[in-house]
């Protein structure tokens, strides 16, 4: 009885496991195979080409595309690190009058659907002409609540004494949050980042809305129209080519650091 | 320290707030004048057929998911939440879809799901069975639309289910044994009541996440066949972006997100009640 037990549960999570990496592997191999192995099941084609992917360099800026990703992920992370970590320690390590008030729009803010600053936020950037700029891409992300709830959070878990000690040395507050306080707070910061750059590498909705210069789309915009739009002229495999490079470095850094990023993601919901 | 922040939330989050409600009492294409329109884009909301199929389909979405993933995702946590060899793999394996941008996994899933050449159909056909309109019939797009986002974050669940599991003390699993309570008694009145906190968290979370259902539609039908998967996003998306109804568009999102809240707020309620 117990024997069957320990088949079934393994014959369950076998075949979970298998379904959810066996479509990412045939996505890899199919967009490796010519046109008409595609859609077999076979792990293997009959023979490796490269021609998907030429093609789709060819067809689209990918190159630019990966770095515009990266460039904007990277701005977004770096100052939703500063920013929240400025406001976090505020509001967990200062005194002063509109805390509780400012706390209280933090979690007020964080509950209201993205729905309705949508359109308003859209005209906003028409107005201020960041239509077709990075700037749009990266000036409304540089904060993020949910990075201050996890910075005070951490700050209000450190001793006072650490604090004060680094007063007495004569430290600004911008000293201390980051030589003094940040070095104690590694998981924090690690998972912030994560959730950042995450939130920022997979944004699509907004992109589509304001960027439609080419040489500015992000990677996920660019393969989503490139996918969407005629120009994969329905050839699966340039289509699969292109969700494979927007997918492997993620991939990539998951395999590496997936403790981290199971964490990290994780935690997004378990603070709520 | 908190001026960046308040800087930011007032231009970014105010003002678009603000400038919502204002919008919705206007016409304008964005580049000519605003017109003036009263309460016009609210009533066209009461008559607006596609709006309202466009929220049904979000609640059918929502309907078919939500359930789908609360049982997939706990049964998954159950098997793993005991001594089993590779129990790291596993985790990472059920997650990793999740870290993965929907734009490849919606791509992917278009190949899977397709009528001719499609993965499932060629699976189908090998067995001897029908093939399945999964993506050109108006009464199975949607069905599959929510089976492939369930596959998408499922990982995540069991992840949060798991962690509610280790909360339950173990002497209330000992005290059924000694009674000879069977698995699934155990399962519906101790692990159940015990990890209500985790549900009601994954229904809010997958509640909120769904209401904003977009890409996956966008890539896979376009809304259609027959605007069977036009979610409200997606609608509001071609109001303002393909029609130009940019007063209309903000009547619509500030409608969505009031009606967004109202459901969390009932769903807590529900909850709290049940508790």
């Amino acid at each position: 009885m117990k024997a069957i037990k320990k088949i079934v549960v393994y014959l369950v999570l076998t075949l979970a496991a298998l379904s959810f990496i066996y479509p990412f592997i045939w996505m890899i191999m199919a967009s490796l195979s010519p046109e008409k192995d595609i859609g077999s099941l076979i792990l293997f084609p009959s023979q490796l080409t490269m021609d998907n992917y030429e093609m789709m360099v060819a067809k689209i800026p990918i190159w630019r595309a990966l770095f515009n990703s990266l460039f904007v992920s990277a701005i977004n992370t770096g100052f939703s690190l500063i920013f929240a970590s400025m406001v976090g320690y505020a509001l967990s390590r200062m005194e002063f009058k509109i805390r509780d008030l400012i706390f209280f729009i933090l979690i007020f803010t964080m509950s209201l659907p993205f729905q309705i600053t949508l359109i308003p936020n859209y005209v906003l950037m028409v107005k201020l002409g960041w239509i077709d700029t990075y700037l749009s891409l990266t000036v409304p992300f540089m904060i993020n609540a949910f990075g201050i709830i996890m910075f005070r959070q951490a700050f209000k878990g450190l001793p006072q004494a650490l604090i004060d000690a680094a007063r007495i040395d004569g430290c600004g507050e911008l000293r201390i949050i980051f030589r003094i306080l940040w070095p104690n707070i590694k998981p924090t910061i690690i998972t912030v980042a994560i959730l950042a750059f995450m939130a920022s590498w997979n944004e699509v909705l907004w992109p589509l809305i304001v960027i439609r210069d080419e040489q500015l789309m992000t990677l996920p915009q660019l393969v989503t129209l490139f996918s969407v739009g005629g120009r994969a002229e329905s050839q699966l495999g340039v289509k699969l080519a292109a969700a494979v490079f927007l997918g492997a470095p993620i991939i990539i850094a998951y395999l590496i650091f997936q403790k981290h990023f199971i964490q990290s993601m994780a935690s997004s919901g378990l603070k709520d | 320290m908190v001026s960046p922040y308040l800087g930011h939330l007032l231009v970014f989050t105010a003002f678009p707030v603000v400038f919502s409600l204002l919008l919705t009492f206007f016409k304008w294409n964005i580049i000519g004048p605003m017109e003036w329109n009263g309460l016009g884009n609210w009533e066209r909301i009461f008559s607006d057929r596609l709006f309202w199929k466009a929220i049904l389909n979000t609640f059918k979405f929502l309907a078919i998911h939500i359930p789908l993933q609360i049982i997939v995702a706990l049964l998954l946590a159950e098997v793993l939440n005991q001594k089993i060899f590779m129990r790291g793999f596993f985790r990472a394996a059920f997650f990793m879809p999740f870290v993965i941008s929907g734009v490849v996994v919606t791509i992917l899933w278009q190949q899977l799901l397709g009528y001719e050449s499609g993965v499932i159909n060629r699976i189908l056909v090998s067995l001897g069975l029908g093939k399945v309109g999964w993506l050109i019939d108006p009464r199975v797009a949607m069905v599959s639309i929510a089976i492939m986002a369930t596959w998408k974050n499922v990982g995540l669940y069991v992840i949060l289910f798991l962690v509610g599991l280790q909360t339950v003390p173990k002497q209330y699993y000992e005290a059924a044994d000694l009674e000879g309570a069977s698995h699934w008694q155990k399962f519906f009145n101790i692990t159940i009541p015990m990890i209500n906190p985790t549900i009601f968290m994954v229904i809010v979370l997958s509640t909120i996440g769904g209401f904003s259902l977009f890409i996956e539609p966008y890539i896979l039908t376009g809304g259609g066949p027959l605007n069977s998967t036009l979610s409200a996003v997606l609608y509001i998306y071609k109001q303002a972006f393909e029609y130009y109804h940019m007063g209309y568009s903000a009547t619509l999102g500030v409608f969505f997100a009031m009606l967004v809240m109202l459901v969390v707020v009932m769903q807590k309620k529900f909850v709290e009640r049940d508790v």
